[in-house]
C-alpha cells in the first residue's frame, strides 16, 4: 500500500520503576522497519534491546512503564497507520500475532511442555484466526513442512525435540497467522553454530517467499553483518549508530561500534589484533548526562558530558540513512585505527 | 598405516608435560541395557604455559572430559597422569593433592559463586585449604594479591562484596581468583567467557592468557566457538560424539580443516567478509542437519557427504596428516580436495 515503514518507532522511552529510582531502560529511540527488510538490533545484555522490542508491542508489564513516544504500524491489512501505544485492548489483541509475531529467545521455556507440537500450533491458530478445524490441521502440517520438520514429529512433545527443532517450531508458530512483522529475540543464541546457520538460511528463505519484515535482536554483531540489511547499535538504552550493514562494517562512525567490531575473533581471513572494550556497561539507575559510553571510550573529551545523543547523519557515508550519536568521531577515525593495527 | 601416535603436539613446544590423559572413556547407563558413550578413547596432553582448546557442539562430550580431569566423574576406563604419576581418585590424600594441582573454572559465574557469601569468603577457604596457611594476616595478604592478579583493584573494595553486587565479568574474575587460590599447575576452563557480553569476552580471554603466562599454567580451554580457539589456543582438539575427530595447531586446523566435521564447523561460523554470501544462496549443506550421531561406524557418517560403506561399518582412528596434525576419517584425501577454497591465501586484510 505504502512504501513507508511498516513499523515506525519514534522517541520511545521506557523506564522500570524501582524503589531505588527509575531505571532508564530505553531512552528516546527512533527505529523504522521497512517492508521486507531485516533490521538487526545489536546490544549487550541490559542494553534495552529486548525491552525496546517488547515495549513496541506493549508486551511489558509493570514495573516497566512507557513514558513517551509512538509506535506507528502501517501494514497492508491495517486500515491505516495506527499508533500501537494508543490502541484499545481488543485492537491490540487483533494486532498481536496476526500482524506482529514474536519468536522468543528460549524455545524450551516458550513452548508449553504438556502440549505436543501439533496442539501447540493449533492453539496459536485458534487464538488468533477463525478457521475450521480440518483447515487448521492442514495449516499446521504445511507450517511444519515450511520449517523443515517431518510430519512424523507432529505428536512429539517439546522435550523430545532437539534445540534446533524447538526453535523451528517457534518459527512455525510465529508464521501461523502470516504476520507482516516478525520480531526475533536471539532466536539462535542457544544453538550450535551448524544448526544456527541452517536456521538462519531458513529464515531468509521464508522471508523471501512470504515477504515479512524482521526485527532481529542479538548480541552477536558478526551474525548481523551477514544477515541484516540495516543494523541499529544500542548501548545503555540509547541508539549509538544506525546504518546499512555494509556501512556499519566498513565505515563505522561511533566508537562503541568500532569497539564491538574489534571484539570478536574471526575465523575467516587473516588474524588481526583484537582489542575488545575495556570497562563494563553503566548502571542505568544513575541518569547519565551526555554520552553513556564515555567511561569506556578512547576518544572521550570534556565535551562528551553534555553531548546531545540524537542521531546525526554521517555525511561521509554512502548510506543516506546512516546516523551516529557521536559528533566527534567519524569513519575516518576507524580508518586511522585500522592502518595503525595493520601497520603495527 | 600411520596412526596418531607419532603426531607431536604443538603445545609441547611451550613447556613441560603437566597432565596426560590416556584413552579416557566414560559411559553413562541409561537403564534397560542402554549405554551412552559420552567420551570414547580420548587421549591428549597438557603442557605448562600452553593452551589446548577442546572444541565441539553441545553434547559432544567436551565438558565430560573436563569433569573427568577434574575428578568430578569417575573414569569408565583409561588413565590420567599428573607429572608422570598415575592419579588415583580413590586415595583421599593424594586426591586432595591432585585437586589443588588441577583447578576448574565454570561457565556460569552467576551459578558458580555462592550468593550468600562474600568475595573474601570465596577466596579465604581455598587459600586455607590448599595452601595450609592459617595466620589471618597471611591469608588476607594472599587473598589481596589474588584479587590484584585478576585486576579487581583496589582489592579492599571487593573483599566485602556479594556476588549480586558484581557484574558478570567481575564475577568471572572472582572465579579465576578462586581457582588460582589453590596454586594450580593445570586450569580447566569450561566455556569461561560464553556467558559474558561480547565486548568483555576478549578482555577476559586476555586476562586468562596473562595468568597462563604468569603462573605457567597448563590450560585446557573448552569452547563451542572455534574462532576464539584460533586466537587463543596453541593446539585445537575437535570433538564429535565423544571422540576427538581432529587435532592440530590452531591456525592450521582452522584455516585448512582436514576432517569433514571441522570443515562444516568452520563453514558455519559467521563470516562478515562474505556478506550474506552463503546465507542468502539458501546454502543447503551437503550434510543433513539434525541427524544424530551414528552408533556404529564413524559417528559423523549420517551427516557426512563422503560417507560410504566403510564409514558405516568401521569407526576410523586418528590418522596422521602431518607432523603435528591428525584426523579420524577414512576419506581425508576426498575431504581435502573439497575444502572450500584456500581461505587465507588470497584475501587481503579487510577489517
Amino acid at each position: 500500500m505504502t512504501t513507508g515503514p511498516v513499523l515506525d518507532i519514534r522517541d520511545l522511552s521506557i523506564v522500570y520503576r524501582t524503589p531505588g529510582g527509575d531505571v532508564r531502560a530505553v531512552h528516546e529511540v527512533n527505529l523504522a522497519l521497512s517492508p521486507g527488510e531485516i533490521v538487526g538490533l545489536v546490544g549487550e545484555s541490559g542494553s534495552g534491546k529486548s525491552t525496546l522490542a517488547y515495549g513496541a508491542c506493549r508486551l511489558l508489564r509493570a514495573p516497566a512503564l512507557i513514558t513517551g513516544g509512538s509506535v506507528t504500524y502501517s501494514g497492508r491489512r491495517a486500515a491505516g497507520p495506527t499508533d500501537i501505544l494508543q490502541m484499545r485492548p481488543e485492537d491490540l489483541r487483533r494486532l498481536r500475532w496476526r500482524e506482529i509475531a514474536i519468536v522468543f529467545q528460549s524455545a524450551m521455556n516458550a513452548l508449553n511442555p504438556v502440549l505436543n507440537v501439533r496442539d501447540q500450533i493449533l492453539d496459536a491458530i485458534s487464538a488468533h484466526i477463525r478457521m475450521p478445524r480440518q483447515e487448521a490441521l492442514e495449516k499446521v502440517s504445511s507450517l511444519l513442512d515450511l520449517v523443515g520438520i517431518p510430519s512424523s514429529r507432529l505428536r512429539s512433545y517439546p522435550h523430545e525435540l532437539s534445540g534446533g527443532m524447538r526453535q523451528r517450531v517457534m518459527i512455525a508458530m510465529a508464521l501461523a497467522a502470516d504476520p507482516e512483522v516478525v520480531i526475533m529475540d536471539e532466536p539462535t543464541t542457544a544453538l550450535d553454530v551448524v544448526v544456527q546457520r541452517d536456521i538462519l538460511a531458513q529464515i531468509i528463505e521464508l522471508k523471501e517467499t512470504l515477504g515479512f519484515s524482521i526485527l532481529f535482536i542479538t548480541h552477536d554483531l558478526s551474525l548481523l553483518l551477514e544477515l541484516a540489511d540495516r543494523i541499529a547499535v544500542m548501548y545503555a538504552g540509547q541508539l549509538m549508530e544506525v546504518g546499512a550493514a555494509k556501512e556499519i562494517q566498513h565505515a563505522p562512525s561511533h566508537p562503541y561500534t568500532m569497539g564491538l567490531l574489534n571484539s570478536f575473533p574471526s575465523l575467516h581471513g587473516p588474524r588481526r589484533d583484537l582489542a575488545g572494550i575495556p570497562g563494563s556497561p553503566p548502571d542505568l539507575r544513575r541518569e547519565p548526562s551526555g554520552c553513556p559510553f564515555l567511561p569506556r571510550c578512547g576518544y572521550g573529551t570534556e565535551a562528551c558530558t553534555s553531548v546531545d545523543m540524537k542521531l546525526a547523519p554521517v555525511t561521509e557515508s554512502a548510506d543516506p540513512g546512516h546516523g551516529t550519536a557521536c559528533p566527534f568521531v567519524g569513519p575516518e577515525t576507524h580508518e586511522l585505527v585500522r592502518q595503525e593495527v595493520t601497520g603495527g | 598405516m600411520s596412526t596418531a601416535a607419532d603426531v607431536e603436539s604443538v603445545a609441547s613446544r611451550r613447556g613441560s608435560l603437566a597432565v596426560e590423559a590416556n584413552s579416557l572413556c566414560k559411559d553413562y547407563k541409561l537403564g534397560h541395557s542402554q549405554t551412552l558413550h559420552a567420551v570414547r578413547d580420548v587421549s591428549f596432553s597438557l603442557y605448562r604455559g600452553a593452551v589446548v582448546a577442546l572444541v565441539g557442539e553441545s553434547g559432544s562430550g567436551k565438558s565430560t572430559v573436563a569433569k573427568l580431569l577434574a575428578g568430578q566423574e569417575h573414569l569408565t576406563s583409561g588413565s590420567i597422569r599428573l607429572d608422570g604419576e598415575l592419579v588415583d581418585v580413590r586415595s583421599r590424600r593424594s586426591f586432595r593433592q591432585y585437586k589443588s594441582e588441577v583447578q576448574m573454572v565454570f561457565q556460569d559465574p552467576f551459578a558458580s559463586l555462592n550468593p550468600v557469601h562474600t568475595v573474601r569468603h570465596h577466596l579465604d577457604r581455598p587459600v586455607r585449604l590448599h595452601q595450609r596457611t592459617h595466620s589471618k594476616a597471611q591469608v588476607t595478604a594472599e587473598v589481596t594479591e589474588l584479587l590484584e592478579r585478576v585486576h579487581l583493584t583496589p582489592p579492599e573494595q571487593y573483599l566485602g562484596k556479594y556476588p549480586h553486587e558484581l557484574s558478570g565479568g567481575q564475577r568471572q574474575r572472582v572465579s579465576f581468583a578462586r581457582a588460582l587460590a589453590a596454586r594450580p599447575t593445570v586450569l580447566l576452563a569450561d566455556e569461561p567467557v560464553s556467558m559474558l557480553d561480547v565486548s568483555i569476552r576478549l578482555e577476559m580471554l586476555g586476562l586468562l592468557d596473562e595468568l597462563r603466562r604468569d603462573f605457567r599454567l597448563a590450560l585446557l580451554y573448552i569452547t563451542h566457538d572455534i574462532a576464539s580457539a584460533r586466537y587463543f589456543a596453541d593446539e585445537v582438539l575437535v570433538m564429535y560424539a565423544g571422540e576427538i575427530v581432529e587435532r592440530g595447531p590452531a591456525e592450521e586446523l582452522t584455516q585448512q580443516p582436514a576432517h569433514p566435521y571441522t570443515q562444516l564447523l568452520v563453514a558455519s561460523a559467521p563470516d562478515p567478509d562474505n556478506l550474506g554470501g552463503t546465507l542468502r544462496e539458501g546454502a543447503k549443506h551437503t550434510v543433513r542437519p539434525g541427524a544424530g550421531a551414528a552408533t556404529v561406524g564413524c559417528p559423523f557418517n549420517p551427516r557426512c557427504p563422503f560417507a560410504d560403506d566403510h564409514c558405516l561399518a568401521e569407526d576410523p582412528v586418528l590418522q596422521r596428516v602431518s607432523d603435528t596434525r591428525a584426523a579420524a576419517c577414512w576419506h581425508l584425501d576426498a575431504a581435502a580436495a573439497s575444502r572450500p577454497g584456500v581461505v587465507t591465501a588470497g584475501r587481503e586484510s579487510e577489517v
